[in-house]
């Protein structure tokens, strides 16, 4: 099976090119190759661009399958440029051990849309108390370890969980929330939510934990990776880390979520906002911009959320957190990060695509796009425009805050291997 | 306006036609043996009650039977939230089985909107009497009823809120009504009961409550909200009693025609002194009697087809 992409400018960069694909691998980049292939993808002078990586993904299964499934969350990734995603571990039961995982990956392969790397919990059941069985997990093949939704708060309890993930080559992907500041939390603390009666989220409450976890990774030597930087702050106090010659292997992610969307929207009630950590303020958005242009933040990362209607269409503080994320991130990114000229198609490969395939250890993925390479692809057109409806989305959730809004860049196509997954906004099974 | 939400919001004219009205339900009322009119006849109210309550629910029981609407009361324990029904569904099912106007108190924040949202359609109108730490608009309006019966016009009239300002939905309301009204808001409290951003409200803040006295035209206690703390925002009963407590030593020290307010359920001893709870300067049960009569008017402006702009 051979394919050839016409008429594309790789990373947007140049005059277009065509593209032939040869079974998994890009086989030549030039001009006139449409003659050779079994399938020609037009791509009118779009932007091609290695396939996205997304370190933080819930897909509800096992357990809240009236969300999502491994099914549908795979076919909201190929549909939003996905080619791998990383499957977080507060499941029902909790993936906290190699039967759960195990699952997650087969069903993730049976489905075969977008690669589905399983994360393992750090703690047993989330607890923060007692560690998971993290190397029956990596001998799985967990190579991200997370209580994602919970923090490991126990500093003694992170310390063991960074020296123990070293030994397997693995990495301790953090949600930094110190507990006993966020108790009954609802919002970011702060005018909004003092005006509004909302129960404050405060920013020293992910900066803590931030600060003490680098310093933890520095003293340990172990890798650790900042899930959804949501604050100015820990902004901050990862370009200062990172700024000094013994930063180890500390690394972060931001959401599009928090690169656009503020706490002015609590005003509507309506949970659809509601995330964790907490939307926050237009000064802190513009500094994760920022940071994410110039790396002291490193990747995108959606924290991809679905929830069913009812635990969203209710009050506030009843309605659990979280946001649809996989169809949006690249639109969100390109209004974001693109249109302002923060960042370009090259730097979108990097934050959504290279940096996360680096920091999981992914040696397929997150590739220059390049005779030889794996034909791991992402097919953007830049200039179209899209209207967000939430029933239109793959997921069963259809909980996105950007309903009614407009974005830029449509995703046009979607290759794992070789092989087209979604195109024209249709998935390929 | 369809709904009484919140007071933010409620712009000057509303709110004094609001309490215009109150004032002369109080007077037609006044030395009739029969305290009822007909001007809700065949209309029926519904309040939602979430939290315990008595004062609020009653005062609105009263208030529309006084007005001759039909008034039920369905508590949350009793009804089907007990066996895991959402509001929404709650909310709908009242509708449907006839509310004109559902009066709801419930502890999240935003739950009077939510409500307000989901029976927009079908015509039915919320009151909020109480949601979470955000607004009590009925208690603001009836506070300010019985500060304009003491002082008249509030325009200049300076008045402090005192107490726990973090958790008090009753301080929200009234901080942005007495604004919308003319008054000078003074906003006291221990630190550690002062929410981030309060710089926004339009009020002056402050720690002391002694400095402040001799130049107020009202003092506006909060209650101590123990079921809402759970963390140590003050050492001790004591010690936040000897600093704001208001006590006799305290009131001697406000101007001789100053008023003391307090929302009730009052804790005598901590945060007032029975002394002067039971004294002339405080007006609580005028509060409460001020409460039917405002809360009718709200009804009156809601349901009888009165508009309120907000």
């Amino acid at each position: 099976m051979s394919l050839v992409i016409k008429d594309v400018r790789p990373y947007g960069e140049g005059e277009p090119v065509d593209v032939l694909v040869d079974g998994e691998r890009i086989a030549e980049i030039g001009a006139g190759l449409s003659a050779a292939a079994d399938e020609v993808v037009d791509a009118g002078g779009a932007v091609l661009l290695p396939g996205f990586v997304d370190l933080h993904t819930h897909l509800r299964e096992p357990g809240r399958e009236d969300a999502e499934t491994v099914e549908t969350g795979s076919a909201a990734a190929a549909l939003g440029g996905y080619t791998a995603v990383f499957a977080m571990a507060n499941t029902d039961p909790v993936a906290d051990n190699a039967v759960i995982v195990e699952h997650v990956a087969r069903r993730g392969r049976e489905i075969g849309l977008v690669d589905v790397h399983p994360v393992g919990a750090v703690t047993v059941g989330l607890g923060g108390e007692q560690l998971a069985e993290l190397g029956a997990m990596a001998r799985s093949g967990v190579r991200l370890f997370s209580d994602d939704g919970k923090c490991v708060h126990d500093p003694l309890v992170m310390r063991r969980a960074l020296e123990y993930a070293k030994a397997l080559g693995a990495v301790v992907a953090q949600h930094a929330e110190e507990p006993r500041l966020t108790v009954g939390a609802q919002a970011h603390e702060g005018a909004n939510a003092a005006r509004l009666g909302l129960s404050g989220w405060p920013a020293p409450a992910e900066e803590a934990i931030v600060a003490r976890d680098c310093l933890l990774a520095g003293h340990t030597g172990a890798a650790l990776h900042v899930c959804h930087v949501s604050t100015e702050g820990t902004a901050e106090i990862l370009r200062w880390w990172k700024s000094r010659g013994a930063a180890g292997r500390v690394s972060a992610e931001v959401t599009p979520h928090h690169l656009l969307l503020t706490d002015d929207l609590l005003a509507t009630y309506d949970p659809v906002n509601k995330v964790n950590p907490p939307l926050r303020t237009d000064a802190d958005a513009k500094a994760l911009r920022e940071a994410l242009a110039e790396g002291a933040v490193d990747c995108v990362a959606t924290d991809h959320a679905p929830h069913a209607e009812q635990d969203k269409d209710c009050e506030w503080s009843a309605a659990k957190p979280g946001m649809l994320g996989l169809q949006t991130a690249l639109g969100v990114v390109a209004r974001t990060m693109v249109e302002p000229g923060l960042l370009d198609w090259r730097g979108v490969a990097r934050v959504m695509s290279e940096r996360p395939a680096q920091i999981a250890g992914l040696a397929e993925q997150g590739r220059p796009i390049a005779v030889g390479e794996p034909a791991n692809l992402a097919l953007v057109a830049p200039q179209d425009r899209w209207t967000v409806r939430g029933g239109e989305l793959a997921s069963l959730g259809h909980n996105t805050p950007y309903e009614g809004m407009e974005l830029p860049g449509r995703v046009l196509a979607t290759l794992l291997r070789g092989r087209i997954t979604a195109r024209e906004g249709e998935v390929r099974r | 306006m369809r709904h009484l939400l919140t007071t933010e919001g409620l712009d000057a004219a509303s709110a004094t036609a609001v309490l215009d009205t109150a004032d002369s339900l109080k007077q037609t009322l006044l030395g009739r043996e029969v305290r009822k009119l007909p001007t809700l006849r065949g209309r029926t109210v519904m309040t939602m009650f979430y939290e315990n309550s008595t004062r609020t629910r009653v005062s609105f029981e009263v208030a529309g039977k006084w007005m001759s609407a039909d008034v039920i009361n369905v508590s949350a324990s009793a009804s089907s939230v007990g066996k895991g029904e959402s509001l929404r569904d709650t909310a709908l099912t009242l509708s449907a089985a006839g509310a004109d106007c559902v009066i709801l108190r419930h502890p999240a924040s935003g739950a009077a909107h939510r409500l307000a949202g989901w029976l927009d359609e079908a015509g039915t109108q919320v009151v909020n009497a109480g949601d979470g730490m955000h607004e009590h608009p009925t208690q603001a309006l009836l506070d300010a009823a019985t500060l304009r019966e003491r002082l008249g016009d509030l325009g200049g009239r300076r008045i402090a809120v005192v107490g726990d300002l973090l958790h008090s939905r009753v301080a929200r309301s009234n901080v942005h009504l007495l604004r919308t009204l003319g008054a000078e808001v003074v906003l006291v409290a221990p630190p550690t009961l002062v929410p981030q951003g309060i710089e926004h409200w339009g009020a002056r803040v402050s720690h002391e409550l002694d400095p402040e006295l001799p130049g107020l035209d009202a003092v506006m206690l909060l209650r101590v909200q123990a079921e809402r703390m759970h963390g140590g925002f003050f050492p001790s009963a004591r010690e936040y009693s000897i600093a704001y407590g208001l006590n006799e030593r305290r009131m001697a020290k406000l101007p001789e025609h100053a008023v003391v307010l307090h929302p009730g359920p009052m804790l005598r001893g901590m945060e007032i002194a029975s002394a002067v709870a039971d004294s002339p300067r405080a007006a609580i049960t005028e509060q409460v009697r001020n409460g039917v009569h405002v809360r009718m008017a709200v009804l009156y402006h809601l349901l009888a087809g009165e508009e309120i702009a907000a």
